[in-house]
């Protein structure tokens, strides 16, 4: 078994071994050939928008960069379905879509700045944004947001 | 040659738009943030830039995921902006000034940038509301907008955007122009629009962050993206913009001094920073 971990900064490759029931403990630097799957620690409540989200997300965003557009922006409204059947959206999107939830557009591969093109559609700003996703009422996020500046 | 006559940065917000629009500024809400302009527009009104270098990041109105540079340059004539689905009103085209454009496109590639250059670009709200809140009347000034990726990641590290500040500096210092200039930045400070975690704000890093930038200006290069986003919110990353602000700086000046700056929270989800610089004089 080996199994990668950091060390002063240093890649290092830690080795397992099982010899018969003893188990022998090893490290060496990782070398050209080691398979490094090095992961960042998650930050709590947090989708950083990488390649992975960006491939993931990438017609659902493209249909709310359209919205700069008031023509397209009416023609959303007009009938979302064939909309977003236009933009080849697939079931997890639409249906993220169609129920307004930010948290599911987020996992559905939604990058923040398109979203809130969506979000301005229905004339919501960003604290009621805030406040859906954080299952908060407006007033209870704006209060939050101003506990900020007396910490 | 032209000479760098100091620095500016403030957040950018699109409901500031709609403030100025409905002439809000006096107004409790708004109050604290419009507040803190006074001084500085005092200030430029006696140093009378010509021209001003704009580091900003775009929201999706010039640049999609289909091409995301991750920094690009603009080059034109003149720079309109445009509907960005919020319903903001739309601020008439801004100048730009394309001998310094193509100048710091030259320069800063010999300095080993590998940039993106525009020659049509339309300019967002990160780039236009800075510009109106500085200047409130008729804008005197012509623009070089300078777009740093805060969309996809990966995002250009703290350490790199301060170094491209610092050779965009050198470059308008060897501009051969008797106008002058300031930089600009817009973008942050801590603030996350998306996620469980949206709303969240750091003042004590923001503080530290604005304090930072005029005693030891590289002090937040020592962050990565992943730490930035950590402390100061997926958008608060957008401080970026005020390290490339601070780094044209240095370029030309041992010190600066502070002519003035504001913090206040919130204005919509975000801790709005105000800041601006004055070079202390040639080495």
């Amino acid at each position: 078994m080996k199994y990668q971990f950091i060390f002063s900064n240093r890649l290092r490759i830690l080795i397992i071994e099982q010899l018969g029931s003893a188990i022998r403990l090893g490290a060496r630097p990782a070398i050209n050939g080691d398979v490094v799957t090095q992961t960042l620690p998650k930050i709590p409540g947090t989708t950083p928008f990488d390649g992975e989200q960006a491939r993931k997300g990438y017609r659902l965003n493209k249909m709310c960069y359209s919205f700069n557009s008031a023509a397209n922006r009416a023609e959303f409204i007009e009938n979302e379905e064939a909309y977003m059947s236009k933009f080849g959206l697939n079931e997890q999107q639409k249906a993220a879509i169609r129920a307004r939830c930010v948290l599911d557009l987020i996992a559905a591969g939604g990058n923040a700045y398109y979203l809130a093109k969506f979000a301005g559609i229905f004339g919501l700003d960003m604290q009621d944004i805030g406040a859906q996703q954080t299952g908060m009422t407006k007033p209870e996020f704006q209060a939050k947001l101003r506990a900020a500046a007396t910490t | 040659m032209a000479q760098l006559v100091g620095g500016l940065a403030t957040s950018h917000i699109p409901a500031i738009g709609g403030a100025i629009h409905k002439g809000l500024q006096q107004d409790a809400y708004w109050k604290p943030f419009f507040d803190g302009f006074p001084p500085i527009r005092k200030w430029l009104g006696r140093v009378k830039p010509d021209v001003v270098v704009i580091f900003y990041n775009d929201h999706g109105l010039n640049f999609f995921l289909d091409k995301m540079p991750t920094f690009a340059v603009g080059a034109a004539e003149r720079y309109d902006n445009a509907d960005e689905g919020w319903g903001i009103p739309t601020l008439p085209p801004f100048k730009g000034e394309v001998d310094l454009s193509w100048h710091i496109i030259n320069a800063v590639t010999e300095q080993d940038f590998d940039l993106v250059t525009c020659q049509e670009m339309l300019i967002d709200h990160a780039c236009t509301l800075p510009l109106k809140l500085f200047w409130p009347g008729e804008c005197p000034v012509s623009i070089v907008p300078i777009c740093v990726n805060t969309v996809q990641f990966p995002l250009p590290s703290a350490r790199r955007v301060y170094a491209l500040g610092r050779a965009v500096g050198e470059a308008i210092q060897s501009w051969d122009s008797d106008k002058k200039v300031a930089v600009m930045a817009s973008g942050g400070l801590s603030h996350q629009l998306d996620g469980e975690r949206a709303g969240h704000i750091n003042k004590d890093f923001d503080l530290k962050f604005i304090d930072s930038l005029l005693t030891n200006p590289e002090w937040a290069t020592q962050f990565s993206i992943h730490d930035l986003v950590e402390k100061t919110g997926t958008q608060g990353v957008e401080l970026l913009m005020w390290l490339g602000m601070r780094g044209a700086l240095t370029s030309n000046s041992a010190s600066v001094r502070k002519v003035h700056s504001n913090y206040h929270i919130p204005i919509s989800n975000t801790a709005t920073g105000l800041l601006a610089l004055e070079s202390a004089g040639p080495f």
